[in-house]
Formats: structure tokens, C-alpha cells, sequence
């Protein structure tokens, strides 16, 4: 049973994680990874080959991550596999016991490191999305009946800051329709923003779990301008950070005072450490965070 | 139209070095490849002289009137076979349908001088857009006449993806989102776009593609 559900369904506040599948078979650093954020996260998201770049799938890391005793939520981008491999990784998924899942579309190869490889896009998130709730209603993309009672806790990705804002609402608006229960955000900067999101979403019957982004020095601001899709860090947060002693702190500071304000507004916490895994127990309010 | 753009040049060479080539016979395309401004009378008198300073001997040239036409170009072959006997290779400077209609009637190795880009709109003269990709399956009735399995560089079918910013392409990002520019006109037109495309049934771009009105007594 996903208590990951259960926990956000009940309308508790939940804290999502979130590490990526390492590039090689030695599994060790992302275990160190999983043990930092553990202590405080609910559930961890697993990436599949996050930034277009070649990793572990996220199939084989989510199993990984359960067998640790933490509660993966399983990412499957439209990018890397037609509808075929897609079901056939669902079905794997199920019955390696996985149960939150997480459909984004994925980024571009061309902006990876395997840029020649062939994008697949055969489905587009919300297609994956509804070819999930088909199978928790127990048929296939064709209709056909597919017995093991799948009962998937479906997410997505949304993106509070997104400009034209009725173009992202009519897209949030087909997701729900094809079955996602959850959203987890991009890294929101404007708390004004996030709460337009959320009070656009609560009356879908929706939750929405607002993303921290750690940005823990330039290199990594100016990393997150270039090269994640959809996302931007406003001036003055990248002043902030860059012109602070010591920016690291400033960073962790910083993210510590969103965690704050999205308790307000929104149903969980969606952390993103990027290699600042140690730092996120103090960024989620320190001790008394602590769920284990 | 299709679009051709020229062949990386050393390729070219590679593949009449290939065959021991020196002896070269041209062939262009009166249609697109004029068009694009790779495969007329212009560029075929261009690789003449650029052949002819690397030592090599052009033995003729034509720009057949449609390459792709299996007929005419036979027809056009026809009436260049000496040149063409006394060539080692044919040049096809065209897309990839006229290369093979010409090397389907000529009996010596025919190589290609461009690569086939894509189905194009012209912009304007020189400018080409590729906005169709004959995927079998039109959609445009639904995305208010612009396509997004083209123009969107995912091919998603219902959008935007996660990397829109401010309206612009994740992947191009001097260009703006196929699907803001969807929505933007269903909503000048008084249509709704609520509901998602279903999934694209692939098995009607099934390769090769091929139909024979002929054989339906001329209705498809």
C-alpha cells in the first residue's frame, strides 16, 4: 500500500525528495543519497535519465530505493520508449512492487549527452497518464483486459510560474482528466504564483506538491538557466545567492524560507538538493522535521 | 515542396572515389531542387566547375524537368546516354525519390550530391519551413491549423511540455511554443481545446508508402 498516498490523501503535509539514478552499476552513492534525505522524506522521486543524460533506470533504482525502506515515486518520461516499452515498464514496475508514478514528458536529447540519440515522444504525458489510469481500471492501450489489479497513485509535473498562464492551466486541466491525482512542481520562486497554482487546483480535487530548488553556488544558478528546461532563477534570488559570503549558506537560507512559506500554501514539499543532500534536514525545519 | 540542402562535399568525393570515378555525369531537378537552389542549372554549372578543378571530367549534365517522375526521367536518360556511357558515375542532385528513379535507368553507379531535408513551405524565395511531415494522419482540424507533430520539435500532440518559457520553445528557444500559438488561435476563433488528442495511430505512416489509384478505379 503506498502510504505516500494515503499520507497526502488524509491531507497531511508530505515531503518528497528526490535522487537520480547514478550513471554506472555501483549504486553506493545514490544509496549515500537516499540516507541523507531519508530521515526527513516521505517518498523519493527516482528521475529516468533526468536532463536527457544516461543513467540507471529509474525502474531498477526505484526497486533499489524500496528495498531500503523508502517509498520511491517511479518517473517514466514519454522520451526514451515507445507505448509498448512503456506499458511493459508499468507492468514491471507493479509487480516490483512500485506504486507512485510519476509521467513527464522529458527533456530533449539535444540538450543531453547523447544529443544524436532519437527522441520517441509515441505519447505525450497526458497520453501516458491516461494509459496508467486505464490499467488501474484494468485494461491496456488496446482495450484489452490486464489482470493484477494495478492500482498506481498517478502524478505529473506542473509549472506554477509558467507564462502564458491559461495554456499551463488548460494542460494541468487535461491531466486531471486523465487520471493524475498529484502534482509535483517545478521550482517555484514566487510564492504569489504558487498560491494562483494551487487555488487553481484545489477545486480539481487535486494535490500539489511545490518544488525547493537548493541553489547552493553560481556554478549551479547559472546551470539551472542553462540548462533546465522551464525554468528560470528570478535576478534577485541569483543576486542573493552570488553576492552572499558564503553563498552556500545563503542558498540553504534561502530554501529554508520557502520550505516555510509552501507549508502555508501548498500540500507538501518536493526538495530538490542538488548534491546538497546533507543540508536538507535543515532546509525542512531540522530536528523536529524528522519523520523516522 | 521538398526540401534539399547540398551534401557534405567530401562525401561526395568519398563515394566517386569509391568506384574510381573521374568521369562525371550531372543530373539536377527542375522542380524543388531549383526551387531550394541545390539542384538547378545554376548549382549543376557550380559542381561542374568545382568537379572540373579537382580533375575530374563532367561529361554532361541535365536538369531533368521532375526527377521524381519515373517516366521522365527515363525518358530525360535517354536522351543523354552517350554522356552518360562515357561517365564513370552519375551526380543526382536532387532528393532521394529523384536519385532513385535516376539510378533505376542508368546503368552505372549513381550517387547523391544533396541530402532530403524535409516536405517545406517557402517562406519567401531561399526561406523553407518544414510545417508537415505527412504523418497520414491529419490533426489539424483539431490544433486550429498549425501541426504539432512538425512544428513542436517533441512531436507532442497535446502541450505545452514542462520546458515552455514565457511562451517560448524549450528546444528553440527564439522560437515560440507550437502549442501557445494553438491555443492563442482556438481562442481568436471562439473554439474551446479542452479535451486531449489521443494517441497517434502509427500504422498509418507505415514505410514505404505507396498507393495505386489505378487499381481503386481512381477513388482512394
Amino acid at each position: 500500500m503506498s502510504r505516500f498516498r494515503d499520507l497526502l490523501e488524509s491531507g497531511e503535509f508530505v515531503v518528497t525528495g528526490e535522487v537520480a539514478p547514478p550513471r554506472g552499476a555501483d549504486l553506493a552513492p545514490m544509496h549515500a543519497a537516499v540516507d541523507h534525505l531519508a530521515p526527513y522524506c516521505h517518498a523519493l522521486n527516482v528521475t529516468d535519465n533526468q536532463g536527457a543524460t544516461f543513467r540507471l533506470s529509474s525502474l531498477a533504482a526505484s526497486r533499489a530505493i524500496l528495498e531500503r525502506g523508502l517509498e520511491p515515486i517511479f518517473q517514466q518520461t514519454c522520451r526514451d520508449r515507445n507505448r509498448l516499452a512503456l506499458q511493459s515498464d508499468l507492468l514491471a514496475a507493479w509487480s516490483l512492487g512500485l506504486e507512485n508514478v510519476l509521467v513527464v514528458t522529458g527533456d530533449d536529447p539535444r540538450s543531453g549527452d547523447h544529443p544524436d540519440a532519437k527522441a520517441v515522444f509515441d505519447l505525450d504525458s497526458t497520453q501516458l497518464a491516461a494509459v496508467v489510469q486505464g490499467m488501474n481500471e484494468g485494461h491496456d492501450m488496446i482495450g484489452r483486459a490486464l489482470p493484477g489489479g494495478m492500482n498506481f497513485y498517478l502524478g505529473a509535473a506542473m509549472f506554477p510560474e509558467a507564462e502564458p498562464w491559461d495554456a499551463q492551466l488548460a494542460r494541468v486541466e487535461q491531466k486531471v482528466t486523465a487520471g493524475v491525482r498529484f502534482f509535483q512542481t517545478q521550482a517555484v520562486f514566487d510564492m504569489d504564483k504558487l498560491e494562483r497554482a494551487v487555488a487553481a487546483l484545489r477545486p480539481l480535487g487535486v494535490k500539489v506538491i511545490a518544488g525547493v530548488l537548493v541553489l547552493k553556488s553560481p556554478r549551479v544558478i547559472d546551470f539551472v538557466n542553462a540548462k533546465l528546461a522551464g525554468l528560470e532563477v528570478p535576478e534577485a534570488v541569483a543576486d542573493r545567492i552570488r553576492s552572499a559570503p558564503d553563498p552556500t549558506a545563503e542558498a540553504i537560507k534561502l530554501a529554508t524560507e520557502q520550505v516555510r512559506d509552501i507549508r502555508e500554501i501548498a500540500d507538501g514539499v518536493h526538495i530538490m538538493p542538488l548534491g546538497l543532500d546533507a543540508a536538507v534536514g535543515h532546509i525542512l525545519g531540522g530536528e523536529s522535521a524528522r519523520l523516522r | 515542396m521538398i526540401v534539399t540542402t547540398p551534401r557534405d562535399w567530401a562525401k561526395v568525393l568519398a563515394n566517386l572515389e569509391s568506384v574510381d570515378a573521374r568521369r562525371v555525369f550531372l543530373v539536377g531537378c527542375g522542380e524543388c531542387a531549383t526551387t531550394a537552389h541545390t539542384g538547378g542549372e545554376p548549382e549543376l554549372a557550380r559542381a561542374a566547375e568545382t568537379l572540373a578543378a579537382e580533375g575530374y571530367q563532367v561529361t554532361g549534365s541535365t536538369v531533368t524537368e521532375i526527377t521524381c517522375h519515373a517516366a521522365g526521367a527515363k525518358l530525360d536518360m535517354r536522351k543523354h546516354v552517350d554522356e552518360i556511357a562515357a561517365a564513370d558515375a552519375v551526380l543526382v542532385f536532387s532528393c532521394g525519390a529523384g536519385v532513385q528513379a535516376v539510378a533505376d535507368v542508368v546503368a552505372k553507379p549513381v550517387f547523391p550530391a544533396l541530402e532530403s531535408a524535409f516536405l517545406g513551405t517557402i517562406v519567401r524565395n531561399g526561406v523553407f519551413e518544414e510545417r508537415c511531415q505527412m504523418c497520414g494522419e491529419c490533426v489539424l482540424d483539431q490544433t486550429a491549423g498549425i501541426c504539432p507533430v512538425t512544428t513542436c520539435p517533441k512531436g507532442l500532440l497535446n502541450g505545452p511540455c514542462g520546458g515552455m518559457w514565457n511562451g517560448m520553445c524549450e528546444v528553440l528557444p527564439d522560437r515560440e511554443c507550437a502549442h501557445v500559438r494553438i491555443r492563442r488561435r482556438l481562442a481568436e476563433q471562439g473554439r474551446a481545446a479542452t479535451a486531449a488528442i489521443k494517441p497517434r495511430d502509427f500504422s498509418h505512416s507505415l514505410k514505404p508508402g505507396a498507393v495505386d489509384t489505378r487499381n481503386r478505379g481512381g477513388r482512394q
